[in-house]
């Protein structure tokens, strides 16, 4: 008899594509600090410590007459060469992405103890029957937590890289100034930012596609493990190495452990490191590159190094067995509620 | 009469261990069922089942549905509470209800807020500055703006002052329960909530021992109150249960014949409390 009023109420709330966006802000609730005031707090912290050091710097000319006064920036650029001025571009861009590296850094720790966590502590606090009594399905409650450690994560990180940047160019900008010094056009070339950032947006998915192998793993382990998740998770892998290391130097077989340590355990374990697909990839890039690129910026962040990646079999079969560890998570979180605090 | 609940050989091991053996049940529509057994008897284990939270072994049809495979439907028509404060302790009060609204389509906000109205909760508190009691009224709230059919209440109060526990249930019997609905709560503090209750069950290694209407045992269980003279009579007629309490005995009888008792001595209506002692004397021995 009321079946039209239920109908017409589920179009409102309670679909698939509400109750995930609901998710995602769940995730975000529950762990705001490691995703928005951890990079917050850091881009935060070394813009104060650059100012203390511009002001110090300041001050410490000032006390011995040192004066910088006259240099003409603009003059300086403009008498560069093209090849110089690329040079310089590039530097710049090397100096911006670096000053984010601590942020990156952060984002890998936060993104892996969310991960471990994501599927034991509400089985650990028992709060999991509250989220069980909701017509959510477990695979959207799984799919979520990769999304928060894919998206959310990875963009408020690059969101305070960004601030971070802006920051810090500004400051330059400003010390510039006090020194009489006009460094606008150096520093603020909107092509270059906006390439910069394009780049920084475009490696979000692409990180998180080869980081599917860490999160497929670490949420498994989350899912499944009735206690002690950072054990489980660690120590498992490690004991693989060390089984098949020792196994090789007795037998030498077609493995070598070196590879092992390197495409498994690494794999399953530092993938959620941003931009940790570069020290191979950049390398063969950089192979292929003609050695009369100046750009020193192209290894990192060009499309070619992207390209290597993404033609690579490495990253798809990583992504394969991710996916496939994701599946094992969402089967463990359909059966498994209890957990040992 | 539709079954809400239906169990059909219903069986669950944990190893060796057998907390379901072959538990058949039926609980119909517009009941408030009590599901009493000692620890360990498979309380939650059958909840457990019902709410698709376990596999099981047999057939188990929750409103028409497998809780195993339609567990994301079910939850859409079934609401629990399986203990005190499980709420997640970071959980913002107003962000809950925001929740809860923006995944249950059967959620009314307006009552939730009314519900929240008589308590001391503060929408902008975490779930980690209420106290116990606090929290079991925010998701007594909460679940009680949902229009479930079946609502699972496992040990809801344990640990709650007795102005807590009586609220709570006075709440659901007021504001929430009607002939559409259909209540299934397991609790150790039967004496509280045996008015309340339509049906009982009384679950004991695994197993029913006592499926019944709250009409039903009122009418199959006697008490009598003997004196000393009289209590070898009344032990011929074989009760269930003996107990003495101010040098008269007391003895409890099922289905026997009340005219012959009443000869014998005063005839009281038993406490589910008592008859529970009675049916599980022995348990821990």
């Amino acid at each position: 008899m009321n079946t039209t009023a239920i109908n017409a109420g589920s179009t409102k709330t309670g679909t698939p594509t509400n109750t995930f966006a609901w998710l995602l802000k769940r995730e975000y609730w529950e762990y705001r600090g490691g995703f928005f005031w951890t990079p917050t707090i850091i881009g935060i912290a070394f813009l104060a410590i650059f100012l203390i050091a511009m002001v110090a710097a300041e001050l410490f000319a000032k006390q011995h007459g040192i004066n910088v006064n006259g240099i003409q920036l603009d003059m300086l650029t403009q008498s560069l060469s093209p090849e110089n001025t690329a040079k310089l571009n590039a530097a710049m861009d090397v100096g911006l992405l670096t000053l984010g590296f601590p942020i990156g850094i952060a984002l890998f720790f936060v993104t892996f103890f969310y991960l471990l966590g994501a599927l034991y502590n509400d089985r650990s606090d028992r709060s999991v029957l509250f989220w069980k009594s909701l017509p959510i399905s477990d695979t959207q409650t799984v799919l979520a937590k990769v999304a928060a450690a894919t998206l959310i994560a990875p963009v408020l990180a690059a969101l305070a890289m960004v601030a971070l940047q802006l920051g810090f160019l500004v400051l330059m900008t400003l010390f510039a100034a006090v020194n009489g010094v006009n460094a606008v056009s150096v520093l603020w070339s909107p092509m270059r930012l906006i390439r910069l950032w394009t780049t920084m947006a475009l490696l979000i998915p692409v990180n998180a596609l080869w980081a599917l192998p860490t999160i497929g793993w670490l949420l498994l382990c989350s899912s499944f493990v009735r206690s002690k998740p950072f054990l489980w998770a660690v120590l498992l892998p490690v004991i693989a190495g060390v089984v098949v290391s020792s196994a090789k130097a007795m037998q030498d077989l077609v493995v070598p452990s070196a590879w092992f340590w390197k495409h498994v355990v690494a794999r399953i374990l530092f993938s959620v490191f941003p931009g940790g697909w570069m020290d191979q990839s950049m390398f063969k890039a950089m192979e292929h590159m003609d050695s009369g690129r100046t750009d020193l910026l192209a290894p990192v962040l060009s499309l070619d190094t992207i390209q290597v990646l993404l033609t690579s079999p490495e990253i798809w079969i990583g992504a394969v067995a991710g996916i496939a560890m994701i599946a094992g998570a969402i089967y463990f979180r359909r059966r498994r509620t209890e957990a040992y605090a | 009469m539709t079954s809400v609940v239906k169990a059909t050989g219903l069986t669950k091991r944990y190893g060796t261990t057998v907390a379901l053996d072959n538990v058949n049940l039926d609980i119909q529509a517009g009941r408030i069922v009590g599901l009493v057994g000692p620890n360990g008897a498979g309380k939650t284990t059958a909840l457990k089942a019902i709410l698709g939270l376990a596999e099981f072994d047999g057939e188990l049809s929750v409103l028409g549905m497998d809780p195993r495979s339609q567990r994301y439907e079910l939850m859409q028509q079934v609401c629990f509470i399986a203990d005190v404060a499980v709420l997640p302790r970071w959980l913002r009060v107003s962000d809950a209800v925001d929740f809860v609204g923006g995944v249950h389509p059967r959620f009314s906000r307006d009552k939730c807020m009314a519900f929240l109205a008589r308590t001391k909760i503060k929408p902008t508190q975490r779930v980690r500055e209420l106290s116990k009691g606090m929290i079991a009224q925010l998701h007594l709230a909460l679940v009680m703006a949902i229009d479930a059919k079946l609502l699972v209440l496992d040990e809801p109060t344990l640990g709650l002052d007795i102005l807590y526990r009586k609220e709570f249930y006075q709440s659901l019997l007021n504001d929430y329960f009607d002939e559409q609905k259909t209540i299934l709560v397991t609790t150790h503090q039967i004496e509280e909530i045996e008015h309340i209750l339509t049906d009982l069950l009384f679950i004991r290694d695994g197993r029913i021992v006592l499926d019944a209407t709250m009409d039903q045992v009122a009418e199959r269980f006697v008490e009598v109150m003997v004196n000393p003279d009289k209590a070898d009579a009344t032990r011929a007629l074989k009760p269930l249960y003996e107990r003495q309490i101010f040098g008269k005995s007391i003895f409890l009888f099922d289905g026997a014949d009340r005219n012959r008792l009443a000869e014998l001595g005063e005839l009281h209506k038993p406490s589910v409390a008592d008859l529970f002692v009675a049916t599980m004397k022995g348990t821990y021995a």
